[in-house]
């Protein structure tokens, strides 16, 4: 049985020396500029030293670069992917095709992996960005277990499935917190929190909090609650699934590498030794539980959720 | 943009520049009906849903054989069908679709509006005959995109709600595939397809047509500062919200025509049919006042006035111009009254009676005025004098909906010609 990969986002250089003790295969790493919704921001030169860092000890790095371009950044495409290639870095994780037109051009075979989040939602799609150059496939975190396990059957590409920590459900190209801001004539209080990434938006109906920030890339709004399936990754292990991703993002250092420590334990379980897995998952996703915030409950994502349309 | 320059836009003909590279006006048409009023009042194309794999599951959404008439209707007026199947699919989705796409080619529609590469690669296998167009669900906001799809044999890309103008023109200057932009219409605050808020909030997919506006909703905004929660807001301040204004390009029509725009896309499947044939009897004008004369070409305030008459919600240029201000978004409220209420529609015209036979679309009675409007006439105002049901029945008021009522003209209207009342 093939092992799957341990995939985390850490915040800094740092972070990977840590999150290697702490048991992570690879990482996902990139700047906003490029990169969607990530756990830290790494320049050229810290992608270099995160790459170097990794190789070192045997772990991978994937560059994200898998924003919605607009003309100026889709014409820094070259310049960028042929730097990330220079880095010896593993993989570009995309989601817009400008990405594809820039590897063809500049730096044709190197490896990607396409995510494009919400969109990617059936194998059959999956196969066909396989065939223009994927290597993986990320999934969208709205499937079920069923719908992930037959994707995994039908792929030809390897298939990358978040197990825990939360997800984008809504991107603005429009600075809507800033909107906000000036609309109440708070001009001043628009300096302030430019950068913090502690706001949330409070659905009374529903009792959620949903986390809402700003950056290069928009506004970004974020799930209420933290999915976490460490009770529940047998059936996936099984299945071969190719790359567990605990998401990061708007979490400290400390409460990541706890999590990555966590899933190290789980998946090992898992392969080694599936009766004792089943014996001390309850215990996992406790431990799980007690890493939380308070106005942050876990829940197993849509996972096990019917969605109607 | 008004140089006399050879672009494949524009000839100079008896010293005068014209248009010769008009776009197409493309209009929503939720179903037959809608359709044959949106074509009647002038456009050159529309778009519709069918059974499945669109993205309004609450729209008319037409059969294999209302698409039939749909397509025959609008051939008879020189008018192209555009089937939206749009979904991004899961794998419970794959099966039927052959056949679904099949029945689509064989109803003869001039194309599909198509975000999944599923849908595309399918269609060109099973339908070679039917155009593939890029729905605006896939984001598209940069040239190389573009030149992607291009690569991939795509017929027509339609671009994200947030390109600009000048993003547009290069696009158009890079790369040689029909570009379809919206330019009218209730739009998503999110990138298209970039947003499962329904998901999350109701457990309806938006991807697959589901999609229950939560954008649209009041939230309160909340500052965490070491694990207490502090309100950012008084009490009594608006609520946090993230609701668009309605995009309105009337007034940038020129300048997309000028980019070599190919199709002017105007939103709205659920709209009545009202709503359609203002909006489309609008754009229709403005489009050929400019193709026809540029030089002298100005926005006549009635053109505006016209579209205030079926619009729900305050309108702005969203992104045309580049990424739109606060001002941009509704805070507070939730939408307007359109300034008309759609009293009937004309069934029928006696010329020797002067009388209008109408279907009753909402209250009115002896003593209003109203007004008449329709693709073939100018509008007039009209009193209305005594009014009789079918059987000939002297009424006090029109007042259920769908009833055949007839009253007097002072001048004549045609069939599908539509009656507003001023609110």
């Amino acid at each position: 049985m093939n092992k799957p990969e341990l995939l985390v986002t850490p915040g800094s250089v740092d972070e990977i020396k840590k999150q290697i003790e702490a048991g992570a295969d690879a990482f996902l790493i990139g700047e906003q500029r490029y990169g969607l919704r990530l756990a830290g921001e790494f320049n050229r030169e810290q992608i270099n030293e995160a790459v170097t860092l990794a190789q070192e000890y045997g772990k991978k790095v994937y560059v994200a670069v898998n924003a919605i371009f607009h003309n100026q950044i889709a014409n820094e495409l070259d310049d960028y992917v042929a730097f990330v290639k220079e880095t010896g870095a593993d993989a570009l994780v995309f989601g817009d095709p400008a990405v594809i037109m820039a590897v063809r051009e500049t730096t044709p075979g190197f490896p990607l992996h396409w995510s494009p989040e919400t969109i990617a939602t059936n194998y059959y799609t999956a196969n066909y960005w396989g065939r223009r150059g994927a290597v993986r496939a990320v999934l969208a975190r709205e499937l079920s277990m069923d719908a992930i396990i037959e994707m995994k059957e039908h792929a030809e590409v390897e298939i990358e499935v978040q197990v825990h920590g939360m997800t984008c459900m809504f991107q603005s190209k429009r600075p809507l917190l800033g909107h906000y801001f000036e609309y109440m004539g708070n001009n001043m209080e628009i300096e302030k929190r430019q950068g913090t990434q502690n706001m949330l938006l409070h659905d009374e109906e529903r009792s959620n909090k949903y986390p809402i920030y700003e950056d290069i890339n928009g506004t970004h709004i974020m799930s209420p609650n933290d999915m976490c399936i460490i009770d529940e990754l047998q059936d996936m292990v099984d299945a071969g699934i190719d790359s567990f991703k605990i998401d990061g993002v708007l979490q400290t250092e400390a409460y990541r590498i706890e999590v990555t420590k966590l899933y190290r334990k789980a998946i090992d379980l898992c392969i080694d030794n599936p009766d004792q897995y089943e014996d001390e998952k309850e215990q996992l996703l406790q431990a799980a539980e007690e890493l939380q915030q308070e106005h942050r409950p876990l829940d197993s994502g849509f996972f096990f959720k019917e969605t109607v349309y | 943009m008004n140089g006399l320059k050879n672009d494949g836009i524009s000839e100079i003909v008896d010293g005068k520049r014209v248009i010769v590279k008009k776009p197409e006006l493309l209009a929503p048409a939720g179903t037959l009906e809608k359709l044959k009023i949106a074509v009647r009042y002038g456009a050159d194309a529309v778009y519709i849903g069918g059974q499945e794999y669109g993205l309004r599951s609450n729209a008319g959404n037409f059969t294999f054989e209302e698409m039939k008439e749909g397509v025959a209707f609008a051939k008879s007026y020189g008018a192209k069908v555009y089937v939206t199947t749009n979904i991004f699919a899961h794998n419970e989705n794959i099966d039927g679709l052959e056949d679904y796409l099949r029945g689509i080619g064989e109803a003869g529609v001039t194309g599909i509006i198509v975000a999944d590469p599923l849908i595309i690669e399918t269609c060109r296998r099973v339908a070679p005959n039917v155009e593939v167009h890029l729905s605006t669900q896939q984001s598209l906001s940069n040239w190389r995109a573009v030149k992607y799809w291009k690569d991939e044999g795509l017929d027509r890309v339609v671009l994200a709600r947030e390109t600009t103008g000048e993003e547009m023109r290069l696009m158009k200057e890079k790369v040689d595939i029909e570009i379809e932009t919206f330019i009218h219409g209730a739009m998503c605050i999110a990138y298209s397809g970039r947003c499962v808020l329904s998901n999350h909030m109701t457990a309806r997919d938006s991807n697959r047509g589901g999609c229950c506006q939560s954008c649209r909703w009041d939230y309160n905004l909340v500052e965490m500062e070491d694990g207490e929660e502090m309100a950012i807001t008084q009490e009594g301040d608006s609520p946090f919200a993230m609701s668009p204004k309605d995009l309105r390009l009337l007034q940038s029509i020129p300048g997309l025509i000028e980019l070599g725009i190919d199709s002017l896309k105007i939103e709205g499947r659920m709209k009545s049919i009202h709503y359609v044939a203002t909006v489309v009897g609008v754009y229709r004008k403005v489009i050929d006042a400019y193709c026809a004369d540029p030089e002298n070409f100005t926005i006549k305030d009635e053109w505006l006035e016209e579209l205030e008459k079926c619009a729900n919600r305050p309108a702005a240029p969203a992104f045309f111009a580049g990424t739109p201000s606060a001002d941009e978004q509704l805070f507070g409220v939730h939408g307007k009254k359109a300034s008309h209420d759609f009293t009937g529609l004309v069934v029928d015209y006696d010329e020797a009676t002067q009388m209008v036979t109408l279907q009753q679309r909402n209250f009115f009675r002896p003593g209003d005025t109203v007004e008449f409007f329709g693709p073939n006439m100018n509008t007039f105002n009209q009193v209305v004098g005594t009014v009789v049901d079918e059987d000939g029945n002297e009424l006090d008021a029109a007042r259920h909906p769908l009833q055949i009522v007839r009253f007097k003209l002072d001048r004549p209207v045609s069939k599908d010609d539509m009656m507003r009342k001023g609110l």
